[in-house]
């Protein structure tokens, strides 16, 4: 019970903390560094107005200094200096963990998901958005599509698993085979390389909620002149839907389909509770974590710098985007 | 026009089916294992859980008395309901209230074989029916010699029991509670045992809050630096942070276990709090601002012009205004810091006392206890019953949160 008071006592001191920070930093900076008071007042009022956005900053930049950027270089530093590196010269980690067959079909499996992960979503998102625009009861569905969301990496591999069972009184893909007259269960996670779309599943059922519930807010916002104007022409459905719409929301199609392929880099929950005893399911996170735990730094380090290199495209795609909505 | 009228109404149904397909596919796992986690241990490997409002059929070797037989036409006919003889003095009271027969046979060697309503013959050339409903028809060219001692399935009821929830927070099935409160054992030391789940259920609870909030206060400071302050690099500040938001976790923990050991924090609590403070800032400080930038710009100025400094505006003003957008981020992180298993196992010890549920179900029950579904099912509900809860009553501040992330 003791971490419980402990819990409550961090929260105490932690909000009320900030707000004395802030607070008396304020009176320091307007009262005693420079008082709007005295000769200089105008001057002084500019100064403190110069360092007023630092105060309001600094936990901030400290904490994502400290938390984010230094790691990313500290990573790339100890890649390249720790562990065998120290004795093989600066790309030896880099050369031992990419001549190891593991960590290459670690670096296949984490292609795959890429590929296959961000398009399944985006596409059943899509699908699930458009059928339940104009339905009365579309928002129960919608939520219902969505909840997996809520659910841990953990929790979802758990009903997956449940789902899988060999067992055809249990797992429910064995007894619909059984509907179709098979006599026995199979196992269906046995560590064939095939075995990664099972556990993609779990992943594209939780995010297919997230796809549909910003594509079906993006479909909403397509000017209806355009679809009446398309109707007036003689389109049917699809061709409204294909020509029509899909070409306007085609900016928010890549912001979901790239803020999946984020998620599926640094996804490590459902292998771990799906297919840890399995070496051909192994992802880089799962990869990186056993050597993580096993103390071995520099191959560790290595390939969280490779997964970072993943995302780099990425990163400098978003921060385009946000410098040009800036402007 | 009357075309595409008509084409619209042929596609409605089609659609309501359709969503109707996808949200049954999207939530039969969920049911499935919510089901199985209320079923008893024996029946969830018996039957499938789509049988469990069925209940299960259990076999019984019944004696139905043969008093009440008439003889006609140099046949003896026996009409009886199962259920009214004396038969049924040895079953289950909640079995012969359900009243349905499942099968029955007439050889003990085969067991019940025949469907109920259809005929079976004994060696002895009896000719037996027995409906659903218990109705026995028996006829045979011989007096009967005592009562027809025949195999008969009945149907038992759904047996939904809280039992495997209780089993999986105490580690103790329910004999195993009795008789540890027998030798003395408080349901407290039961609770929070090595095993048990209910203590990762605490340390969850311990993680997740104290993560939740402090990086709300830290965000909302800096956001509204940035929405409402000028100074020279702020373009640039925003862009890190947009930046910093698709940073893989993985590349900061062999640095911060380096840093935390160094600086005395080690693997505890104070640990994982400031690794979730520090992983939550990007997103806090980048869905705030978004929102921040939004608020009216006359209510800010007139409160400068009136004299307001900045923290008191922040305080009076923009933060209660914030509270949709506060919300938003809120439940984004506590669902995050609830279900992580990732960031716990780098920044907790992995001792007993400071593990989480995620960690407790992939080390402790899958690896020991992975075909034990009573066991798992319940673990899993214990563990998204709250995110669940959340995410049903607040459903509308997180679909605007993900909204003001992506779409503009």
């Amino acid at each position: 019970m003791s971490v419980v008071i402990t819990g409550i006592v961090t929260i105490i001191v932690g909000v009320g903390g900030m707000f004395a920070y802030f607070w008396l930093s304020n009176l320091l900076l307007d009262r005693v560094l420079f008082p709007a008071s005295g000769d200089d007042i105008g001057k002084n009022i500019r100064r403190a107005d110069a360092v007023r956005p630092w105060l309001f900053l600094a936990p901030a930049i400290l904490a994502l200094g400290l938390y984010l950027v230094v790691p990313v270089f500290y990573s790339a530093w100890l890649s390249f200096t720790s562990g065998i590196a120290a004795r093989n010269g600066v790309f030896a980690n880099y050369a031992a963990i990419f001549q190891n067959g593991t960590f290459r079909t670690a670096l296949l499996n984490n292609l795959l998901w890429v590929l296959v992960v961000p398009a399944a979503s985006t596409f059943f998102g899509l699908l699930a958005a458009q059928l339940t625009d104009r339905l009365s009861w579309g928002n129960i569905a919608k939520s219902l599509i969505f909840m997996p969301m809520a659910i841990s990496f953990v929790g979802a591999s758990l009903i997956w698993r449940f789902v899988y069972d060999p067992n055809m009184n249990v797992g429910v893909v064995n007894a619909i085979r059984g509907l179709f007259g098979a006599e026995s269960g199979v196992t269906l996670i046995d560590g064939q390389i095939v075995d990664s779309f099972l556990l993609m599943v779990v992943l594209i059922w939780i995010q297919t909620g997230f796809a549909m519930v910003i594509l079906s807010a993006a479909l909403r916002g397509v000017p209806d002149e355009t679809v009446e104007a398309a109707i007036v022409d003689g389109a049917n459905p699809f061709q409204i839907f294909f020509k029509i719409k899909v070409p306007q929301i085609m900016p928010t199609i890549l912001v979901v389909w790239t803020t999946i392929t984020i998620l599926v880099l640094k996804v490590y929950d459902i292998v771990a509770a799906m297919g840890n005893q399995y070496r051909n399911l192994e992802i880089l996170p799962t990869q990186m974590m056993q050597y993580f735990d096993s103390g071995n730094y520099g191959f560790a380090t290595a390939i969280s710098v490779v997964i970072m290199v993943l995302v780099l495209p990425v990163m400098i795609w978003n921060i385009r985007q946000a410098r040009a909505e800036l402007r | 026009m009357d075309n595409i009228a008509g084409q619209k109404s042929g596609l409605g149904i089609v659609t309501h089916l359709a969503v109707l397909l996808l949200v049954i596919l999207w939530i039969v796992p969920t049911v499935g294992l919510l089901v199985t986690s209320f079923r008893d241990q024996d029946a969830i490997s018996q039957s499938g859980w789509w049988r469990a409002l069925q209940g299960a059929p259990q076999p019984f070797i019944l004696s139905i008395p043969t008093d009440g037989a008439e003889e006609a036409a140099g046949e003896y006919r026996l009409a009886v309901n199962l259920f009214e003889t004396d038969a049924i003095a040895s079953v289950p009271a909640s079995v012969v209230e359900a009243g349905r027969v499942a099968a029955f046979g007439t050889s003990r060697l085969r067991g019940a074989d025949t469907d109920p309503g259809e005929t079976a013959e004994t060696r002895d050339g009896t000719l037996i029916t027995i409906t659903r409903d218990g109705e026995v028809t028996a006829v045979s060219p011989e007096p009967f010699d005592g009562p027809l001692s025949l195999p008969v399935e009945l149907m038992a009821p759904p047996q939904l029991t809280l039992e495997n929830y209780a089993e999986v927070l105490t580690d103790r099935n329910a004999e195993e509670r009795a008789a540890a409160l027998e030798r003395g054992q408080s349901l407290d030391s039961m609770l929070f045992s090595d095993e048990a789940l209910f203590g990762p259920f605490v340390n969850t609870l311990t993680v997740s809050i104290p993560a939740t909030i402090i990086p709300i206060v830290i965000a909302a400071f800096a956001a509204y630096a940035l929405a409402w302050m000028e100074f020279p690099g702020r373009g640039l500040l925003i862009a890190i942070v947009v930046g910093l938001l698709v940073v893989p976790l993985q590349l900061a923990f062999v640095p911060l276990t380096i840093i935390h050991s160094w600086i005395g924090i080690g693997k505890s609590f104070l640990g994982i709090w400031l690794a979730h403070t520090g992983f939550g800032l990007p997103l806090a400080i980048y869905l705030l601002r978004n929102y921040m930038v939004g608020l009216p710009r006359d209510i800010i100025e007139n409160a400068k012009v009136d004299g307001a400094t900045d923290f008191e505006i922040f305080v009076r003003i923009v933060l209660p205004l914030s509270f949709p957008a506060l919300a938003s981020f809120a439940i984004f992180q506590f669902l995050w810091t609830w279900n992580d298993l990732l960031v716990a196992s780098v920044f907790l010890p992995s001792d007993a006392e400071s593990t989480v549920m995620t960690r407790f179900v992939v080390t402790n029950l899958l690896g020991s206890r992975g075909g034990e579904w009573h066991i798992l099912a319940a673990a899993a509900f214990v563990m998204i019953a709250l995110p669940l809860i959340v995410f049903f009553t607040m459903q509308r501040y997180l679909v605007r949160g993900l909204l003001a992330g992506s779409v503009k």
